[in-house]
Parts: C-alpha cells; sequence; structure tokens
C-alpha cells in the first residue's frame, strides 16, 4: 500500500519521496540557522543604529555612519552576487563552499542588515514618551533597552521578521542551486533542467505553503504580545 | 528643594536657533506646590526637564535636595532621579502591561526585593484609589485611572519631589479636578514637593501656593497664587488670570456704562479672604450723591481661600469719586480703575 503510494509519487514527480523530504530538512535547515544567527546579528545593528542615530540615546555619529553605510552597501547587493562574493570567506570558516552549512555564511550576511532595517523601523515606532518616562525614573541605558524598548517593540519586530524569514527563504532557493540542496535546488534542479513539470509545480505549491504557515504563524504571535494593547 | 540660576538653553533647530530659556531662576522650597505657566513653547518643558536631568542648561546652575546637578556622575543622577517623580500629559505607560507591572517598573530598576515591591505597589495603588485594578491592563483604564497609575509609578519609590508635565491637559474638567485633588492629597499626605507646569490657570488656582509666569524663555512674573492672582502686572499675567477669574465687564452691560451721560468711573475691586471686615459697598451706597452700580460680581475658590471680585460702576462728582476710592483702598480691598473705550 505504502510502496505503492510512493511509486505513484515516483512515477508522477520523478522524485523519490525521501529525497522531497531531504530538500525540505534542507531548507528548513539552512532557514532556521540563518534566521537564527541573522536575526540576532541584525538586532544588534537595528539598536546601534537607534541608539547612535541623532537624538538617540547614545548618539555617536561615527558608529553610526559606518553601520548605516554597511546595511545600505550589503543590501543594495542582489543576494546571487553576494553568494559568490563571500566564497573566500565561506571557506574560510566552514572550509568549503557547498553544502547546506556553508551556504549560511552567505545566507547571514545577506539577512541580518535587511532584519536590521526591519527592527530598526519597529524599535523607531516606541513611543519617545515611554522612554523618556524610563529615562526620569533612572533606568540605565541596559534596562531601557530590555526593560522598555524591547518589548514594547516586541509585537512589532515579531511581524518585522517574519517579513524578513519569506525573504530569506527566497534566498535559500539561490543558496540551493549553487550547492545547499533544498527545495529550491529541487525546483531546478530535478524540476527545470529536467523539463518536470509537475516537479516544478510541487516545490512551487510547498514554497507557497511554507510561506502562508510562517506569516500565519508571525501573526498569532504577534496579535497575541499585542494582546491588551 | 530646587534652585535653578540663570538657566540658559538654547536648542539648535537646523539652521535656527531656538531660546527656550533665556536667563531662568526659579526657587521651590520643600512642601510647595508651584505651578509654572505659560504658553506652549514658552519654555516651560525644558525648565521642568532641568530638574531632574533629562535637559542640561548651556549655563548655569540646578540645584536639587542640595546637589549641584552639573557636578554629578552619571551613576549619582540616576540615584537622584529615583527620588524624582514624574508623570506625563500622555501618561507614557506601558499600555499593553498590567497595571501592577507599570507601577513596579521603577521598583524593579532599583532593584528593590520582590516582597517589598509588591507590599509597595499594594500601597500605592490604594493611595491612588486603583487598588481593584492591579491585574487590569492600561489599555482598558479610563484617562483619569490611567494618570492614576501615572501617578502610583511616579510614587513608588517613594520620591521628594514630583514634576508634573501638563498632568490633566489631557483630561476632561472633572477628571481634572479628581486628580489635582490627588496630588493635593500626595503633597499633604506624603509631603511630596510639587512642580508642575501647565496652561491652565485652573490647575494654578486649585492646588498651588506659587506660580511663576513664563512667555519667550523668561518668568515674566512669579509670586504667591493669591498676590499674582489679586495683582497680575504684566500683560500675559492677565490674560491668564482672566481665563479663570472675569474681570471684564459683561458684554450685555456696556451700554449702560457707554449711555450713562452723568460723570462716572468703573472701578474693579478684588477682595481676598477676610482682608476686608467692614460691609463697604454698603458704606459706599450710603455715600451721599454717589451711585453705586454692581456690574459684574464672582467668587473663586483659591488656596484655602476665596477671591471675590466686582466691578462697580460709581455715578457722581469727581470728589466724589475720589473719596470713594480712598475708602475702598483704606478698607484693604484692590482696586483698580477699569479704562472704558466707547
Amino acid at each position: 500500500m505504502t510502496a505503492d503510494w510512493q511509486a505513484q509519487f515516483k512515477e508522477m514527480f520523478g522524485i523519490k519521496w525521501p529525497k522531497l523530504l531531504e530538500s525540505l530538512g534542507q531548507t528548513v535547515y539552512m532557514l532556521g540557522w540563518a534566521l537564527l544567527i541573522g536575526a540576532a546579528i541584525g538586532l544588534l545593528l537595528a539598536l546601534l543604529l537607534v541608539m547612535c542615530r541623532k537624538g538617540g540615546l547614545k548618539q555617536n555619529r561615527v558608529i553610526y555612519a559606518i553601520v548605516n553605510a554597511y546595511v545600505n552597501i550589503v543590501r543594495s547587493m542582489p543576494f546571487i552576487i553576494t553568494l559568490v562574493f563571500v566564497f573566500p570567506l565561506t571557506r574560510l570558516i566552514v572550509g568549503k563552499t557547498y553544502g547546506s552549512t556553508a551556504m549560511l555564511v552567505p545566507l547571514v550576511i545577506y539577512i541580518s542588515p535587511y532584519m536590521a532595517r526591519l527592527i530598526e523601523n519597529s524599535l523607531l515606532e516606541v513611543s519617545p514618551g515611554v522612554i523618556e518616562a524610563a529615562q526620569a525614573m533612572g533606568a540605565t541605558t541596559w534596562q531601557i533597552i530590555t526593560r522598555f524598548l524591547l518589548p514594547e517593540a516586541l509585537p512589532s519586530i515579531v511581524l518585522a521578521m517574519t517579513t524578513g524569514t519569506v525573504g530569506l527563504l527566497g534566498a535559500t532557493a539561490m543558496a540551493g542551486y549553487v550547492g545547499g540542496g533544498g527545495v529550491g535546488d529541487l525546483a531546478l534542479t530535478y524540476g527545470y533542467q529536467r523539463y518536470n513539470f509537475p516537479l516544478l509545480i510541487l516545490t512551487i505549491v510547498i514554497l507557497v505553503i511554507f510561506v502562508q504557515l510562517l506569516q500565519l504563524l508571525g501573526n498569532r504571535v504577534s496579535g497575541k504580545l499585542r494582546q491588551h494593547r | 528643594m530646587i534652585q535653578i540660576d540663570h538657566a540658559v538653553k538654547t536648542f539648535a533647530d537646523g539652521r535656527q536657533a531656538v531660546h527656550a530659556l533665556r536667563d531662568v531662576s526659579l526657587r521651590v522650597e520643600k512642601g510647595d506646590i508651584y505651578g509654572i505657566v505659560g504658553f506652549s513653547g514658552a519654555g516651560k518643558s525644558t525648565l521642568l526637564r532641568l530638574v531632574n536631568g533629562l535637559e542640561k542648561p548651556d549655563s548655569g546652575r540646578v540645584t536639587v535636595a542640595g546637589q549641584d546637578l552639573s557636578g554629578l556622575n552619571q551613576k549619582a543622577l540616576l540615584l537622584l532621579r529615583r527620588k524624582i517623580g514624574m508623570v506625563f500629559q500622555q501618561f507614557n505607560l506601558l499600555e499593553g502591561k498590567t497595571v501592577r507591572h507599570n507601577v513596579s517598573i521603577p521598583l524593579l530598576l532599583a532593584g528593590t526585593p520582590k516582597k517589598e515591591i509588591e507590599k509597595r505597589v499594594k500601597e500605592v495603588l490604594r493611595f491612588v484609589e486603583l487598588e481593584d485594578k492591579e491585574n487590569a491592563y492600561v489599555s482598558q483604564l479610563s484617562g483619569g485611572q490611567k494618570q492614576r497609575v501615572g501617578i502610583a509609578r511616579a510614587l513608588a519609590t517613594g520620591p521628594d519631589i514630583l514634576l508634573c508635565d501638563e498632568a490633566t491637559s489631557a483630561l476632561d474638567p472633572q477628571t481634572t479636578e479628581s486628580i489635582l485633588r490627588l496630588l493635593q492629597r500626595v503633597n499633604r499626605e506624603m509631603g511630596v514637593t510639587i512642580l508642575l507646569i501647565t496652561h491652565q490657570m485652573q490647575v494654578i488656582q486649585l492646588i498651588c501656593n506659587k506660580v511663576a509666569v513664563m512667555e519667550y524663555g523668561r518668568i515674566v512674573e512669579e509670586g504667591s497664587v493669591l498676590s499674582v492672582f489679586g495683582t497680575p502686572k504684566e500683560e500675559v499675567t492677565r490674560r491668564f488670570v482672566r481665563t479663570v477669574i472675569n474681570d471684564q465687564i459683561p458684554e450685555k452691560f456696556i451700554s449702560v456704562v457707554r449711555d450713562e451721560k452723568r460723570n462716572q468711573q468703573v472701578e474693579l475691586l478684588k477682595f481676598i479672604g477676610d482682608s476686608v471686615k467692614e460691609p463697604l459697598i454698603a458704606n459706599l451706597c450710603r455715600m451721599d450723591g454717589l451711585e453705586v452700580n454692581i456690574l459684574g460680581a464672582s467668587i473663586q475658590e483659591m488656596q484655602g481661600s476665596v477671591m471675590s471680585v466686582f466691578i462697580l460702576q460709581l455715578i457722581g462728582e469727581d470728589a466724589l469719586i475720589l473719596q470713594a476710592e480712598d475708602k475702598i483702598d483704606q478698607a484693604g480691598a484692590l482696586r483698580e480703575r477699569m479704562v472704558f473705550q466707547a
């Protein structure tokens, strides 16, 4: 019965069922780790931008200019260019330039400035009055960040990260093609190059469902956090 | 308690310089409810923020509780701020959090033990009459309740000074009054010195004992509320006083004055408290050949005292009017001639 079903699958899409699972796993792997590391770096960059900007709590023109320029430059590079451009760095860190793990390097470099911009916007939405109240209470800069800025911006940050994650999913497809594996790789090498149209459709459907689920999750979490405002 | 000497503050707004404070000096004694009134842009906000160091003067000195603010390092300044509560027009609460969380925040920042926080939060919430709202979310509260939470939060660390930044300007008149009564209790029962800024003269009238009037970055007039309300000197002060004490001839009576063909003088009289013992107006009426006409009268409560304002039309010979004016002055009422344009 099961074998029957799997045979039908192979017949229809030209690949074995476990191959699809493996690809899905690779995509989730790249997406998950790149998101985790990229969001962490993005948050750090966003905090630097918000704190050091003109009128910020720790106004610093030099740091702001450097971070701002870095974010703009990296964001203006198409991912496919970033991908090959950082090959030497990838080799240095991971030891090879293929495989899902190696692809994390360009993915993180690509997504962190994007996350930084999105999170920066979320942080700037926090009412300046709340920050002033925090200062008036005698909060230290660290306390202002951890007790006021981040908690107040959290629902908005979650939505921003959702947007960022969807963008990252697109990038993992490209990374897959260069040797990272994943659903994108499946679509291009097995679907497109072998003129396997049903497989191409299947991967698209999978990606669409993936994005829908991500967005749903993001909206739910953000809504939950926003519940009482 | 608070002393500001010759504070100057200029903001650079693009190419234009905004002179928020031009040589402002101020002295607030312990136990005062000191009100600073002025139209928007007069520099009140900046002045208020000098006290807790949210703004630093370009020159001049700020001394709070004996400490010169310019001599404090960051850590000492943070400690000082815990002894100065601040209340805002827009409340500036964490809207998505509970009342308890909001009130406990200053204590958490100060590293107060959990048990003590719990106790203190209950205490201040009882004081602001919100003990039943401890678990409510701020977003579920009315404006007046939010401001009570704001006040509770400011009081949590047991400050000696409370700064109020237009604390009632976003509230309706009834709520405003209840919040002002609360601030009065804060002052009387907790012994907290209050410095407030407002553009509502009613606020000054109801709870302040001292007032300063600001215009274009300067304090143009200051003193006890009774004296400033009784004898306002500057035009801006008169405008503010007029918002609560009507010292104009009612529109409908203007014709009474205009159509009077006999020799006359319109006088504005102010009686503060029971400073005038004799039945002055009755005595004026008894003067031979003098006709006394009351054009307007109002009574204002302020500072636990009462100010009565009368507008009298005196009709008679010049000599007689002068005599009547003498009588008024001797009785101890504040008097000024009203210039009337036909």
